[in-house]
């Protein structure tokens, strides 16, 4: 089964984590015109390739990780200085 | 836009004998080989319709390009082979109980087309209209079982809710016992849903638009879109550029990479969806039986064989290898709606590439890129949406305007809030 290694508990099967995407910016919504909302909202990058995105270990530590993977491939890029 | 006006080519290959029982009887004896269904091309450097992606959907908006509007210089180019997408690997139910009103009117029109499609096309699509079941495992699941009956019946569409004793006697090899995990409750009946042969309906599509003088091109990826001042003028290809004004979108699960290159920003993201087969066996389950709370489905070929399907891998990927936790999971969900098959062995599985929408439902029509248009967001459920989708957007390529029936899908309904929610009737259903 496809790994992810969380910082905390080490190399864990997939299926503990839960996915939350690539990583985007929430504008603030006291300031945010109503366009730039709804493209917070709807629009998700879906990159063909090495994307950065959230994690979330939910069957584990339950803390939020960032992956480094190819979407094409589903290979994890370890991190820097990360031993895998 | 306007009719083609590029001549003909002098020189047309003989145009493709009709099916009928005579002809097959006479091969039959005589062993004769049989005609190709379609042809190969070589590039032209123009065309007036260039359509992206040759599955389902890019196919049949060729046939009726070409059948209802008389637009025959069209090319659909596929980077791979024909039917090589989803349209490949889907588990091929069709049903029109959806939960929106504008949903349930799209998708029977698009049974409807079904209903007479084996004779239109000249094609046995083999359509199965074996019925359509969905279970309810708790209140809030038959809570929006009733509202669906209640849209449903208003749109005409044969729907109703029914309960444990008349799913009993439908589908008897069902636990419908109290004291299970998950006791069925109650069930949504959808009489004219069912399953059709779906390589047959992408090959009887591609023979009639070749027919009628669609180029089918495959083996021939994009690689750009060339748009100036806000207009589409050609698209690359891996065989050369083709010069155009008019581009459709229908590569699905892709098609955030083929929008990109025409600088339009999508509200989709591309999932694997896997389905699995098993040995054939005798007809037992003569209904598509459909579990959103254990998520699973089944339906059982005219061979025999189980064909079961889940919801969407839980992350987004391209990659289309199965994994062993999707074959467990459902193996085990199964068991617990008919323990009786316990003995059966799963021959293979599979995947799929999925677009998905934020509100479970496809969009289609212009982008704001002019003469680039989108036929995506087809997510798990688009193959019964073929026919009609593949008449309204050549409806929309000829006539320059939106047909009704496809209005409430339009790209711009993200900006305007006008979501068409269909997650309740579509997330596991197909
Ligand atoms: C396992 C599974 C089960 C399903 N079950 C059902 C079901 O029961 N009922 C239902 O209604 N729907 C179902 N679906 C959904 C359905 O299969 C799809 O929505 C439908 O087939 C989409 O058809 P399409 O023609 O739009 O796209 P596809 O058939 O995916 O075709 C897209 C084509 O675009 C081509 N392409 C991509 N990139 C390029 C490029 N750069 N250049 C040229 N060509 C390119 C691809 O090669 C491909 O052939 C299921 C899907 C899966 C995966
Ligand atoms: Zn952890």
């Amino acid at each position: 089964m496809m790994q992810l290694s969380c910082p905390w508990c080490g190399p864990r099967n997939v299926n503990e984590f839960h996915h939350d995407g690539p990583l985007h910016h929430r504008p603030d919504p006291t300031a945010t015109t109503v366009e730039e909302w709804r493209h917070y909202l709807y629009i998700r990058e879906n990159p063909h390739g090495v994307v950065e995105e959230r994690w979330y270990h939910a069957a584990g530590c339950r803390k939020f990780l960032v992956v480094t993977r190819d979407t094409r491939t589903n290979t994890v890029i370890p991190a820097e200085g990360e031993s895998r | 836009m306007t009719r083609p006006d590029n001549p003909q080519p002098s020189f047309r290959p003989p145009l493709l004998r009709r099916y009928s029982a005579a002809h097959l009887a006479a091969r039959g004896l005589t062993q004769r080989r049989w005609p190709r269904s379609w042809r190969d091309h070589d590039l032209d450097s123009r065309y007036d319709v260039v359509i992206i992606g040759a599955g389902l959907h890019g196919l049949a908006t060729a046939y009726y390009l070409a059948a209802n509007h008389g637009i025959t210089n069209v090319a659909v180019v596929d980077k791979g082979y024909m039917g090589g997408g989803g349209s490949g690997r889907n588990t091929a139910i069709l049903r029109s109980n959806y939960l929106t009103p504008e949903g349930v009117r799209f998708y029977d029109r698009s049974l409807r087309l079904y209903e007479d499609l084996a004779a239109e096309l000249n094609y046995n699509v083999m359509f199965s209209r074996q019925g359509h079941l969905t279970l309810a495992h708790n209140d809030g699941a038959l809570r929006t079982m009733r509202w669906r009956a209640e849209v449903n019946k208003v749109q005409g569409i044969d729907s109703e809710v029914i309960d444990p004793r008349q799913i009993k006697e439908l589908v008897p090899h069902l636990d419908t016992s109290t004291d299970t995990r998950y006791p069925i409750l109650g069930g949504l009946y959808h009489p004219p849903g069912g399953t059709i042969r779906h390589d047959a309906v992408v090959w009887g599509y591609a023979r009639a638009a070749d027919h009628l003088g669609v180029q089918v091109h495959q083996n021939t990826e994009v690689t750009g879109i060339d748009v100036t001042d806000g207009k589409v003028t050609g698209v690359e290809t891996t065989r050369g550029d083709i010069a155009t004004g008019t581009v459709i979108n229908c590569t699905a699960g892709w098609s955030t990479i083929i929008s990109e290159m025409a600088g339009v920003e999508m509200p989709v993201t591309t999932s694997p969806l896997q389905a699995a087969v098993t040995e054939p066996v005798k007809p037992f389950l003569h209904t598509v039986v459909v579990s959103g709370t254990l998520h699973v489905y089944v339906s059982q070929t005219d061979r025999g064989e189980l064909v079961f399907g889940a919801s969407v891998d839980p992350f987004t990927s391209f990659s289309t290898r199965g994994s062993l936790a999707f074959a467990e999971g459902l193996a085990g969900n199964v068991l617990k709606l008919m323990p009786a098959l316990s003995g059966m062995r799963l021959l293979r599985q599979w995947a799929g590439l999925c677009d998905m929408t934020p509100d479970y439902s496809p969009i289609m029509g212009p982008t704001g890129v002019d003469g680039f248009l989108v036929d995506v967001g087809w997510g798990t459920y688009g193959f019964k949406a073929g026919p009609v989708a593949g008449e309204a957007m050549a409806d929309t390529v000829a006539s320059g305007r939106v047909p009704e029936i496809i209005a409430d899908f339009g790209l711009d309904r993200f900006s305007s809030g006008r979501l068409v929610g269909e997650k309740g009737a579509a997330a596991v259903g197909h």
